[in-house]
């Protein structure tokens, strides 16, 4: 946002004085109505938390910490396992951010420290865009394009080689794939990873970098070793704000990866995530196949609340100390 | 560091070094390729694709039995449409005038709301798409047999998606109108409320649509949450206590059908749905241009 | 800019001002249904035709059997499709009592994707239980190879392809594998989901399809329509008494005849005397006693009536006549 023409003015800062000092009968009315917005808002929260926690009720009863270290999902026997349902979850994101990570914290340094103004607007432009497109539009482009990519080129010539004894690769080219959906999420949280390590290299001044400039440093010495060290705490946070998305990301991956509840480390084979199981399941369940699957919801919200609170923090302290120093 | 001699005299080490720093720049660079490459890839096999399976009947025909050729996303198109507009209605108010009040209260309890709402931001929209379901959904199907999904359940569902963005952009650009404004109008006797409507928020005017258009363009392509709330409806249907169709779910189900004319109409569908993005995507900067000129 | 601002204003209220107008707008009564996707291609001609004829419109969704099932339950919908009758447990948690009206009757095809054979290889119930617990791994199995001699089936691992969601044509397919392999009625057992030992799950008869058609050396099952439609090789069951049978509506209307088929209307006709052993009756299961009661049955009867004679060309076979009869009388009491 371009604030520069807007707050000529010095802004409003402090705000809190004049709220309970208007005498109006309309203010006390505005006042109600503001307040009523706001709480509404911590209405949909606490609501949500508490709806979920009693749609689960019948669940977690039935099950207990079992749910979670259980890895049988079978709904016509009422027995309920989210194992493979976290472990798919956990897997394809940390796959997808393996093969993100690299690709977007160079775009970043590209973009913040080396590309000229004309190159950095419209390549920035395009990063943002990449976060516009809806999940079931990547869904789509992955099941035409991806995928079929995939198979032939990756995982055929892999499945084929001595590589194929790895744990990691096995030796069936699948295509509705651990691969196949944490790269698509790989696609999905670049944007994201990029626009935020980004604006924190933009942030630090450039008396940093030119100070180590003075020292003889090369570019490159400057941004290892001065630029991304001031930044690492932020650049950490983009990250796990990445990983945020990726945990809670449905469309795409329920597309790519091939809805089987089995856990395997095999990238070849198909698996399942929390937010999957939740899309294919919830329209069609009842009683407690309906509990079970809130449960999972449940447990999605968490993790999900955990990765981007600490992520938020993290940002938000590396902009602080950034300032301070400033 | 580097010592000072070798600033004077380049010698061998610093020209490797200078060399390793101009490599680093090409691996940089290739990244940035790489990354603007899968949007490219993307979009242009969307654009070739979608484009030319376009046609004047994708927006006046519904879907056909399947296995049939033909169909259009007519309902589709126009249930999105209808989902926007109830989800605006729900998450516009309190979305803006949570910002209003964010502006006008700097309390312990505002400022655990700005924290909510950021918490809100990172909620998968599954599982908001789930609370729909358990404050809309499920009570209706127990109050009135026959009834249960909807498209006033999915609007729910994006309206709530709608209100951390929509919140947070009233309450930045509301900070950004200078304060002497307000205190002029203050002085000059009229009520706060008055001030507020006014004063301020014509001034912010441009800020505040650009939050909006920005929310709209996230819900419009929302898919998860709607497949167990707005479900989706082989009818045309404009009523909002009765199952909708929605674009992206028009495309996920297309997408995965196994039919030739479902797969085009699939692609169709993710242009006009990237298409309806983009204009209000663009919109949103025009709107917070015109807010600068002011 | 004032402008653009202003037309996007004016945007805005269009869009309010015609969403609030056309809502209230009151529709022909109309009625919704999901479940089976087992019915879904023929339900969508009968929904279709009925709405050119009477004006009335029907919302069937094809989302599986077990959904429909369990949104007949929670009241979501009017009636729900169903390739397995409801369950004790199910009809305890009803709103009341239902009844059970066999629609159609329909093979469930195995179907397969693999390069240069087309349809007509020949399995076992045995094998395909074997395939399906992961037990046969690979296409030039000996045992496999066994039962289709001059067939030049690939040394290639089978891909696994299932349903993931609650579907009926699962029951269907899982009842006939647990009658035939007492290995599989042990460790998967039979339903409207069941744990998968092996594979991979698209969604819907549609996704299975889908995944069959673009993944080689695939085998999954799918209603016979959708192996039809999309051109995918089918296999040819030994009925268990030695003989090859292909599905189509003749074997599946002989396993249906030479079942034996209670009074509540209530069977699986899987692994019958005579017929394709994979087949199976498609339901709508409706209250007795239904909010729009008038409606409803005037499309039940439409369904058993005038709409048994699409049957054919989706696929299908239609219900015997003596059953039809069974049917109607039920029907009529309806409230």
């Amino acid at each position: 946002m371009n604030s520069q023409s807007i707050a000529i003015d010095s802004p409003i800062v402090e705000r809190a004085r004049s709220w309970t000092r208007g005498k109006h009968a309309g203010d006390r009315i505005y006042r109600a109505v503001l307040t009523l917005a706001a709480v509404s808002i911590l209405l949909i929260i606490i609501g949500l938390i508490y709806e979920l926690t009693a749609g689960s009720s019948a669940s977690i009863s039935a099950f207990g910490i079992r749910f979670f270290t259980d890895s049988e999902w079978n709904p016509s026997a009422n027995h309920f396992g989210a194992l493979p349902f976290i472990l798919g979850t956990l897997y394809s994101s940390l796959w997808a951010l393996v093969l993100a990570l690299p690709i977007s914290i160079f775009t970043a340094i590209f973009l913040s420290e080396m590309a000229p103004r004309w190159l950095e607007r419209p390549m920035s432009f395009m990063i943002e865009l990449l976060a516009a497109i809806p999940s079931v539009v990547y869904g789509l482009w992955g099941l035409f394009i991806l995928q079929p990519w995939l198979v032939k080129n990756v995982e055929t010539p892999i499945s084929k080689s001595p590589l194929a004894s790895l744990p990691i690769f096995g030796d069936l080219a699948n295509g509705y794939d651990m691969l196949a959906a944490s790269m698509i999420l790989a696609i999905m949280i670049l944007p994201y990873i990029t626009a935020v390590s980004r604006d924190i290299l933009h942030a630090i001044p450039k008396s940093v970098r030119e100070a180590s400039y003075a020292l003889g440093a090369t570019k490159w010495e400057t941004i290892k070793g001065v630029v991304l060290p001031y930044a690492r705490a932020g650049i950490i946070g983009g990250v796990m704000l990445g990983f945020g998305r990726a945990l809670g990301e449905t469309m795409a991956v329920t597309m790519m990866i091939g809805n089987a509840p089995i856990f395997k480390l095999d990238l070849f084979k198909s698996g399942y995530t929390l937010a999957s199981v939740i899309a294919n399941e919830l329209a069609e369940a009842s009683g407690l196949y309906r509990s079970a699957l809130i449960e999972i919801g449940l447990c999605l919200f968490i993790i999900t609340l955990i990765v981007n609170a600490g992520a938020k923090l993290l940002i938000y302290y590396t902009a602080k100390d950034i300032n301070a120093t400033t | 560091m580097a010592e000072a001699s070798s600033l004077l005299k380049p010698s061998r080490r610093s020209r490797l070094r200078v060399m390793f720093s101009g490599f680093m720049g090409i691996v940089a660079a290739a990244a940035a390729i790489i990354a603007c490459g899968a949007l490219l890839a993307v979009l242009v096999y969307l654009a070739i694709n979608g484009l030319s399976a376009l046609n004047l009947s994708i927006f006046t025909e519904g879907p056909v039995p399947q296995g049939q050729p033909g169909g259009g996303l007519r309902n589709g198109i126009i249930g999105t449409l209808i989902l926007m507009s109830v989800a605006s209605v729900i998450g516009l108010p309190i979305g803006i005038l949570g910002g209003v009040y964010q502006l006008e209260t700097n309390t312990r309890f505002s400022r655990m709301l700005r924290f909510l709402t950021d918490v809100m931001n990172s909620i998968p929209s599954v599982v908001m798409g789930i609370f729909a379901y358990l404050i809309v959904v499920l009570p209706v199907a127990a109050m009135s047999p026959g009834h249960a999904f909807s498209a006033f359940a999915g609007g729910v569902a994006l309206g709530f998606l709608m209100i951390p963005t929509v919140m947070r952009t009233t309450e930045e650009i509301l900070k950004l109108v200078p304060v002497a404004l307000r205190d002029a109008s203050l002085a000059l006797g009229a009520p706060q409320w008055r001030t507020t409507w006014s004063v301020i928020l014509p001034a912010a005017r441009g800020g505040i649509i650009t939050g909006i258009l920005l929310a709209l363009a996230r819900i419009s392509g929302e898919t998860a949450p709607l497949l167990f709330t707005a479900f989706g409806n082989l009818d045309f249907n404009v009523r909002l206590d009765r199952p909708i169709d929605a674009l992206p779910l028009n495309i996920f189900n297309y997408a995965t059908s196994p039919y030739d004319n479902l797969h085009h109409l699939a692609l169709a569908g993710a242009i006009i749905l990237l298409a309806i993005i983009l204009v209000l995507s663009i919109a949103a900067r025009y709107a917070l241009k015109g807010q600068n000129v002011e | 800019m004032t402008q653009l601002r202003k037309h996007v204003f004016a945007a805005f209220i269009i869009m309010f001002a015609v969403s609030a107008f056309i809502t209230p707008r009151t529709f022909a009564q109309d009625m919704n249904g999901a479940g089976s996707t087992f019915i879904a291609p023929i339900m969508s001609k009968w929904v279709y035709d009925y709405k050119q004829k009477t004006g009335t419109s029907i919302n069937y969704q094809g989302v599986g059997s077990g959904a429909g099932i369990n949104n007949l339950i929670d009241g979501t919908i009017d009636f729900a499709g169903s390739d397995a009758p409801m369950n004790a447990d199910q009809k305890s948690r009803a709103k009341g009592p239902v009844i059970h009206l066999p629609a159609v009757i329909g093979p469930v095809a195995v179907s397969y994707n693999i390069e240069g054979i087309g349809s007509g290889l020949g399995f076992s119930g045995p094998i395909l239980a074997d395939i399906f617990l992961g037990k046969i791994k690979y296409w030039d199995d000996p045992q496999i190879v066994a039962r289709n001699p001059g067939k030049k089936l690939p040394h290639e691992q089978i891909f696994v392809v299932h349903r993931s969601d609650g579907s009926g044509t699962t029951a269907i397919f899982t009842d006939y594998l647990s009658k035939v392999s007492p290995e599989w009625n042990s460790k998967v057992g039979h339903g409207t989901t069941v744990p998968w030992p092996e594979g991979l799950g698209g969604k819907g008869s549609a996704g299975v399809a889908a995944i069959l058609k673009e993944h080689a050396n695939s085998i999954g099952y799918v209603e016979f329509a959708y192996a039809n439609e999309n051109k995918l090789p089918y296999a040819a069951m030994d009925n268990g008494k030695g003989k090859y049978v292909y599905p189509s509506a003749e074997t599946a209307m002989e396993a249906a005849q030479s079942s034996t088929i209670p009074e509540d209307l209530c069977t699986m006709i899987t692994n019958a005397p005579k017929g394709y052993p994979i087949s199976g009756m498609s339901w709508i299961i409706v209250y007795q006693k239904s909010a729009k009661s008038p409606e409803l049955k005037k499309f039940l009867k439409y369904v058993l009536t005038t709409g048994q004679k699409d049957t054919k060309d989706l696929w299908y076979a239609s219900i015997p006549k003596n059953i039809v009869s069974r049917e109607m009388k039920l029907i009529d009491e309806i409230e």
